[in-house]
């Protein structure tokens, strides 16, 4: 998970808390962009069908057929695909991210249509105003093109205006696009037995917090492989020098040294997390 | 400390891990192939892992440290919660409960919204209709050229009269001439709608310019004594129609409402109330706007008599009243 400030706590029903990570803007204007592309070759791929179908006779039928399909694409493309497919369009799906109900209820059929109903005043309307005003309703005025315009840009800054980067659609319909997040359990390396040889007194175990102990977790997951032997060794150095740590009779590796610590460190902290004590941060240094 | 003594965190992922890697497997089933891909049995599985997992979660983050694991915990329950709370319903009930209840009631619910826009259409009427009683000439003003196509104050008796036959037309190119008014009109309610987004400004201006051009195609034919005849050619999917528009526009003036009186509620909660309300009106429009695009195309095209056509008018009035005020209540 990237930046602190997009990760939103989620109340689910049952009282547990879930972070989720907010899609960023640009996700979903890649996500919207591919929507788009997929309507309007539906929609090319319909014209084309009525055009070899609609012979002599039926031409009028074809392009009844036609025009009432535009118009359930346009409508409904995104409402059906966010209900079947829990949230996610093929766009949504191709970059990860989904819609979910802000208040971590169900995501309602209601909520769906809603925040798609808006599509239309947010994107669809101002467009056809700027590129087919005649479309729309008679004869406009040409400044109204230049205010279609800013509508656009209006709605389009709105998610960037807001935290959760909601946009109109969202608001109304109370809902919120977050990344769907990778499932990956990752071995415990807690649970790697450590050199028995090595021993830590409890004082050197009192100097880091939780923090540095995640720290020091993200750097073991980089694996003990040749690239990053002189980060594990500037690691294990400053923590030796830190916890004032002399090496014993056995000489040992910095990987091997910085699992046991590891796996001591956490002991310690979370035996006295059990005990109500949480320590966020080390000690500052004497 | 040595590495024999295993800390609570290792044991608690020890004995838990199997139960959530099945939720796991679940889950990615669900996502992949749908619900229909479990069996009974892993259904009713699926609620009780979840809430393991949630469970495991919440202990996770009082007694561990370990990153790798509170972050794998994190993702299995916001999985999981989409596929329990993704929002999927089976359609055909839905349908049915949206058309005998829910629809019906968030029309009832938007009462005052709908008489607001029922009397912004009429003061656009009277207006037009008064405006034009003074000054014919003032036609233009009041109805788009795109619109009156040729009918005005300068039209002959005999040219609006025609307008209101009925004529000998294809079967196909009605239903194409329906298509295109469902879809036009439908466009034009959803946008009056969408608007109500903008404090229902846009959405009165909208509903204010129909009444103006209703007025003044009613004074047009009214001054030429085919009063009885425009509205007969009107009113049968008119009032479908209309309703419609009023009710979209009923919902965009309660958008616009919410969010510029929230009341006592943060104008954030009171606008997505607003929008659910609207959601459930806009798709019923749209069914309202199919059938007025089907009569107006097919019906009034092909029946001439100014008798059947007041008929049909005034029993899809009754009809409208009777299920609008009727159905879903009491339930």
């Amino acid at each position: 998970m990237s930046a602190v400030s997009s990760i939103r706590g989620l109340q689910t029903p049952e009282g547990v808390p879930i972070q989720l990570e907010l899609a960023s803007v640009g996700d979903r204007l890649v996500a919207a962009m591919v929507d788009l592309s997929l309507m309007n070759l539906a929609g090319l791929m319909l014209a084309i069908l009525a055009v070899f179908t609609g012979g002599r006779g039926r031409a009028e039928l074809a392009a009844a057929v036609m025009l009432v399909s535009f118009f359930v694409i346009r409508c409904f493309y995104f409402p059906i695909f966010e209900l079947r497919w829990r949230g996610q369009t093929p766009g949504k799906r191709a970059t990860k991210i989904r819609v979910i109900s802000r208040s971590g209820g169900p995501l309602t059929a209601k909520a769906v249509v809603a925040r798609n109903l808006l599509r239309e005043l947010e994107l669809f309307q101002p467009l056809g105003i700027l590129l087919a005003p005649a479309s729309v309703a008679g004869d406009f005025p040409p400044w109204l093109g230049l205010v279609a315009g800013l509508w656009v840009v209006v709605f389009a800054v709105l998610p960037l205006a807001n935290g959760d980067h909601l946009r109109a659609g969202d608001l109304v319909a109370g809902t919120l696009v977050v990344r769907a997040p990778p499932m990956l359990l990752l071995d415990d390396l807690g649970a790697t037995r450590g050199r028995p040889a090595l021993q830590f007194r409890v004082e050197q175990l009192d100097i880091y917090g939780a923090y540095e102990l995640q720290t020091l977790e993200a750097v073991l997951r980089l694996g003990n492989t040749l690239d990053n032997a002189s980060t594990l060794a500037a690691v294990a150095e400053q923590i030796q020098k830190r916890i004032d740590w002399t090496p014993g009779a056995e000489r040992v590796g910095a990987y091997e040294f910085l699992s046991t610590f590891y796996a001591a460190q956490r002991a310690r902290l979370e035996q006295r997390l059990l005990l109500g004590e949480r320590r966020e941060r080390k000690r500052p240094a004497p | 400390m040595s590495g024999e003594l295993r800390m609570p965190s290792v044991r608690f992922r020890q004995e838990r891990e199997a139960s959530w890697r099945a939720l796991e497997g679940l889950v990615d089933r669900v996502q992949r192939s749908g619900l229909r891909s479990l069996s009974a049995e892993e259904l009713g599985r699926l609620p009780v892992l979840y809430r393991a997992a949630l469970s495991s979660l919440s202990v996770a983050r009082a007694i561990a440290l370990d990153a790798a694991l509170l972050a794998y915990l994190n993702a299995l329950a916001a999985r999981a919660h989409v596929v329990l709370y993704g929002g999927r319903e089976p359609f055909a009930p839905a349908f049915w409960r949206f058309w005998a209840r829910t629809f019906p009631a968030a029309v009832r619910s938007l009462g005052w919204h709908t008489l607001v826009a029922v009397l912004l259409t009429a003061l656009g009427t009277g207006v037009a209709w008064r405006e034009l009683a003074r000054d014919p000439a003032r036609f233009s003003d009041f109805v788009p050229p795109a619109y009156a196509q040729g009918r005005g104050p300068e039209a002959t008796d005999a040219d609006l009269r025609q307008v209101l036959q009925s004529k000998e037309t294809p079967r196909s190119a009605l239903i194409h001439f329906s298509s295109f008014l469902f879809t036009h009109n439908a466009t034009i309610g959803l946008a009056s709608l969408g608007l109500g987004f903008a404090a229902g400004v846009p959405t009165a201006y909208l509903v204010l310019t129909n009444g103006l051009i209703l007025g003044a195609f009613g004074w047009l034919y009214g001054s030429r004594g085919l009063g009885w005849e425009f509205w007969a050619w009107t009113l049968p999917h008119g009032v479908t129609e209309i309703w419609a528009l009023l009710l979209c526009a009923a919902a965009g003036l309660r958008m616009g409402q919410a969010l510029v009186f929230p009341g006592r509620v943060s104008r954030l909660s009171s606008l997505r109330r607003a929008g659910d309300t609207a959601g459930v009106v806009a798709l019923g429009a749209v069914a309202m706007f199919l059938l007025a695009g089907l009569i107006e195309g097919v019906f009034r095209q092909s029946v001439g008599q100014a008798s059947v056509r007041w008929a049909v008018a005034g029993s899809s009035f009754a009809l409208w009243s009777l299920y609008f005020s009727l159905a879903g209540r009491g339930r």
